[in-house]
């Protein structure tokens, strides 16, 4: 081989290795998307999110996962197609924010029943199916499938588990509208910070099925059962 | 390998010394030298005392807090005229003794075969000062305030004649949660503790392992799961201290931190009994008071577990009483 050959084949690899290179922060620093929030006209925010057990696609089919509707919900719910696989999302500071989750998963006994009272929500009262409560005992009944937690925010909401004979939706996004699957909906408001920052919120159920304690895989994955609100 | 031979034409590195050379160490250089050395170490230690000492983290929130500061100028303030006794010796020797004024041989005179009233002060001086420092670092660990660090369910040394508040301290990824025994052991987000009390945190983790660090009041303990590590502490002042974890814990161990409170007797004890009944429909599903629990190691279901058996408890709640037999 010739000079020139080498010289080109060495550039040519240099450019292969550097794009590798390239591709592979990207992915390292590749984020979901982040959801901004409006006030509607009562000066309210409204978001929808859901839990599904297996998300049934992505790089993770098999991990259980939270997922949000990119829209402030309508009266009947998250319109369809416009559920999108994210966990960040920014809202307005000093603002009331009216959030509803459609439990979609199974759940246990929490390990730390602190989790299953409501904390930091107006009144420190959440409904689930339009029933309100303030604590759920966990070692009962299905257990709490999830929990929205903002801890340094002091925002913690236990999500009642589905169980018994219920088909399960496995494969986000389970339509709220849909009675194929069982799921429970679980309502709440909160007040944003006055200040602006970033809360990381994550769900306190290890239910990382398979990892040890639970805690690692989607329970540490920002776009599955953590994530963060932005205020700004 | 070669090696360069000097020519017959190649002049000596150095110029030979004058004949008359200055005496190395002389009473009237050692008197200069004690004399700087003394009026900076004075007037450094001064400043420090002064301007710096009382400004040193983690402040003056507790009585730990006060020691571990007072430690710390203790130190400083002795090791400040060591460092500027080398540093002096070594600058006078650069300007006093310096070749160019005919200084001592420093390669083959007799400077270099050493001194032995110097290494032997040298020696008694630092032994004097290190056995000092272990005999005052070990009173400041037995002091009556007690050991600040954690040492496990079993202190050493605890307060004396005091009967601490309890407070359980549970970390888990990724929070801190508080459980007070001596208001029927309700558990909740807040740390909040009494002013001028000794507080007792029962430190311990319901996963893997964390550091409970509250800077202000001085404690920072190891938060092992199914283990109860005790440290003191005595807040002198109110207001609020920042709680963080000090060891790596999962990929959001940055996010576990949160703020606590020190209130007034009164305030904490109105706080203590509404919370209590605030949170008396929870309390009564939580686990009975224990100084350390057996979390589940499962996730949300032991029959997902990697061998697939659940390893110590039927439930993945704390507290779950271990099967007979173990896991």
């Amino acid at each position: 081989m010739g000079k020139g050959a080498r010289t080109v084949v060495t550039l040519v690899l240099f450019v292969l290795a550097a794009a590798g290179f390239g591709a592979g922060v990207k992915a390292l620093l590749a984020t979901p998307p982040t959801i901004t929030f409006t006030p509607s006209s009562n000066g309210q925010v409204n978001i929808a999110l859901q839990t599904v057990g297996s998300y049934g696609s992505g790089p993770h089919p098999t991990w259980v996962s939270y997922d949000m509707c990119a829209q402030s919900p309508t009266v009947s719910g998250c319109p369809q197609g416009q559920w999108v696989h994210s966990t960040i999302f920014q809202v307005p500071a000093n603002t009331r924010v009216n959030m509803t989750i459609y439990q979609f998963d199974s759940g246990s006994p929490l390990r730390n029943q602190q989790l299953g009272q409501v904390t930091g929500t107006i009144g420190n009262v959440a409904k689930t199916n339009g029933k309100t409560f303030s604590v759920i005992d966990s070692n009962t009944g299905n257990g709490v499938g999830h929990t929205f937690s903002i801890p340094t925010l002091g925002i913690s909401v236990p999500l009642l588990a589905n169980g018994g004979t219920a088909t399960l939706c496995a494969a986000a996004p389970c339509l709220p509208t849909s009675t194929a699957y069982v799921h429970n909906t679980v309502t709440f408001s909160f007040m944003t910070p006055k200040g602006s920052g970033s809360f990381a919120w994550q769900c306190f159920v290890p239910c990382g099925l398979g990892w040890l304690f639970g805690n690692a895989g989607p329970m540490q994955t920002v776009g599955y059962m953590g994530g963060f609100m932005k205020v700004a | 390998m070669t090696t360069e031979q000097p020519t017959p034409e190649a002049k000596p590195a150095a110029a030979a010394p004058p004949a008359s050379r200055p005496k190395n160490g002389g009473g009237r250089d050692w008197v200069r030298i004690l004399v700087i050395w003394a009026v900076l170490s004075i007037a450094a230690d001064v400043v420090w005392i002064k301007l710096v000492g009382p400004h040193v983290p983690p402040g003056r929130m507790s009585n730990m807090a006060v020691g571990a500061a007072f430690d710390f100028n203790i130190l400083i303030v002795m090791a400040l005229p060591v460092l500027i006794g080398v540093w002096v010796y070594m600058i006078y020797a650069i300007f006093a003794w310096r070749a160019s004024k005919g200084g001592p041989d420093p390669v083959a005179g007799k400077s270099s075969r050493g001194n032995g009233r110097i290494e032997s002060t040298w020696i008694v001086l630092t032994t004097v000062i290190v056995l000092f420092l272990a005999g005052f670092g070990t009173y400041e660990l037995i002091q009556p305030g007690g050991s600040g660090g954690g040492q496990g369910p079993s202190p050493l040394w605890t307060p004396t004649g005091k009967s601490p508040l309890q407070v359980q301290v549970i970390g888990q990824q990724w929070k801190w949660t508080y459980r007070y025994p001596s208001f029927g052991g309700f558990e909740t987000n807040q740390l909040v503790v009494p002013v001028n009390t000794s507080i007792a945190f029962h430190v311990t983790s319901l996963d893997v392992i964390h550091s409970f660090w509250a800077y202000q009041l001085g404690v920072k303990a190891d938060a092992n799961p199914s283990a109860d590590n005790v440290a003191f502490t005595t807040p002198l002042q109110t207001g609020y201290f920042v709680v963080r974890c000090d060891e790596l814990c999962g990929l959001w161990h940055g996010s576990m931190f949160n703020e606590g409170q020190v209130v007034s007797k009164t305030s904490f004890q109105t706080w203590a009994t509404r919370t209590e009944a605030m949170l008396a429909q929870n309390t009564k599903y939580l686990p009975p008071f224990a100084y350390s629990y057996v979390p589940d190691a499962n996730g949300a279901d032991g029959g997902y577990y990697p061998d697939a058996k659940d390893p110590y408890s039927p439930v993945e709640t704390y507290g779950a009483p271990a099967p007979a037999g173990g896991g």
